[in-house]
């Protein structure tokens, strides 16, 4: 029997990374959002750095997400 | 089609019911935590989940080649043993649905077959030191890799986010956890569809109705993965209220994490070739989510009956799987049609217990806890 250790560091570390960028990415995303409803709700004004910020973000967890779809399916590889 | 065989058939309806059970038992992994934040309506929730999961059938074209991935001999495998390990693995996921355990669909499977094929042709059947590589290590590590991604991100979510509007970033977490979720159904269905369209491949092809290196026909495609998405909708509430609601009160940002956890160790590890279960990855993830969150409460004692259902998961299903092989290797015919008669009637019966307290689309969230007992007199007339 063997193990292969280093491909199960390999996963353990990747998906750690993977999960803790993804999830710190969208709340940076999250926060631009939250000051884009402050800034409507509360002063009525527009917030152009709480949008830019959202979308990049929100952007940026879009393109993990394709990369994710690409890996499910086989026949894009 | 002279050699589609009485026993034949009956291996396929058998393995079309095991992947249905495997679909509503696994609809908690990916929608569980959505359906407690209120990300997705339930019934919208088990939609996208059963929609998700026929597109990933019909996706996945490397439909697996081996039943088991050489957890037993193939060569000695027979359409009998395979219809007593699905036996097994479907009273086990029928037993574990009715207690509101999530366990590993994967698992009852696999034990069913190795007490299938342990009874049928023999303990040399059994590769051993492959249950070790293939279930055991993955079992232990992947909840636990899952658990520390999730506690990880939860945590720092938090910590982003506690000086933001408290509405603005529930919501934001919603929104994610709606793609997040619709992933890990979309995985799934490309992993755990396939196993069943393996099953029913390799039966027609040790009867003689398809060639040697075929691929599966159509049909099966379609059937496995209409079975696994009708289950899917179907929804096993009363694993989605244990994972959503019973090891801890989930929030939309631990959700998010939680499904993000999943998902990145489903794709990784599928991607380096490691088989794991998607049910022990989420509830792993779901564990490291409570526990990131100050003040989140989890329930040990929940943790503590699912890790003892992870455990006895493969067992009990090798015993009835084992049980089963016996009567259908010396009862032939008779004895094939006294197992699907006696399972049929197991399974009836379990689904009768389940109607004496019932959770469905509209109470899941109500409490944390799945009981058998009959619900209290106030409820009875509701609980229709």
């Amino acid at each position: 029997m063997s193990i292969d250790w280093s491909a199960l560091g390999q996963v353990a570390l990747v998906s750690l990374g993977v999960t803790v960028a993804v999830v710190v990415v969208f709340a940076f995303g999250v926060l631009g959002l939250a000051r884009v409803e402050e800034a409507r709700e509360e002063r009525s004004t527009s917030s152009p750095l709480g949008t830019a910020q959202a979308s990049l973000c929100f952007l940026a967890c879009a393109a993990v997400v394709a990369y994710g779809i690409y890996l499910i399916v086989p026949q894009f590889h | 089609m002279e050699h589609i065989t009485f026993l034949v058939t009956v291996v396929i309806v058998t393995a079309l019911a095991f992947d249905f059970t495997n679909g509503f038992h696994d609809t908690a992994n990916a929608m569980a935590t959505s359906i407690a934040t209120g990300a997705l309506a339930p019934r919208t929730a088990v939609l996208t989940s059963g929609v998700l999961n026929v597109v990933g059938a019909f996706l996945s074209t490397e439909v697996a080649k081996t039943i088991s991935g050489g957890i037993v001999d193939d060569s000695l495998v027979t359409p009998e043993m395979i219809f007593a390990g699905l036996v097994g693995a479907i009273l086990w996921n029928l037993l574990t649905w009715l207690a509101g355990l999530p366990s590993s669909s994967s698992h009852a499977l696999f034990g069913g077959l190795i007490g299938a094929v342990w009874v049928g042709a023999g303990s040399h059947g059994v590769n051993l030191d492959k249950v070790v590589e293939k279930i055991l290590l993955p079992a232990v590590a992947s909840p636990v890799v899952a658990g520390a991604a999730a506690l990880l991100a939860t945590y720092l979510a938090y910590r982003l986010t506690e000086r933001a509007r408290e509405r603005s970033v529930t919501k934001g977490f919603r929104l994610g956890q709606v793609a997040s979720a619709s992933l890990v159904s979309l995985a799934h269905g490309t992993n755990d569809a396939q196993k069943t369209m393996g099953v029913i491949t390799l039966t027609l092809i040790s009867a003689g109705a398809l060639g040697h290196d075929a691929g599966p026909p159509v049909w099966v495609i379609a059937s496995s993965g209409l079975a696994i998405g009708l289950g899917t909708y179907l929804g096993g509430w009363r694993i989605i209220r244990t994972m959503g609601k019973g090891l801890t009160e989930i929030r939309s940002p631990q959700g998010f994490a939680a499904e993000t956890a999943s998902t990145a160790v489903i794709l990784t590890s599928a991607h380096l070739g490691f088989a794991l279960s998607t049910t022990q990855v989420a509830s792993g993830s779901i564990l490291g989510a409570g526990l990131g969150r100050r003040l989140a409460q989890v329930r040990w004692s929940i943790a503590g009956r699912m890790a003892l259902a992870w455990l006895v998961t493969l067992p009990a299903a090798a015993l009835v799987g084992g049980v089963a092989a016996g009567v259908v290797t010396h009862g032939g015919k008779l004895g094939t049609a006294l197992v699907a008669l006696v399972g049929a009637a197991l399974a009836a019966g379990i689904v009768a217990l389940s109607h004496r307290n019932p959770v469905h689309a509209r109470n899941v969230n109500d409490t944390h806890e799945v009981t058998v007992r009959p619900a209290p007199s106030a409820h009875a007339g509701t609980a229709a």
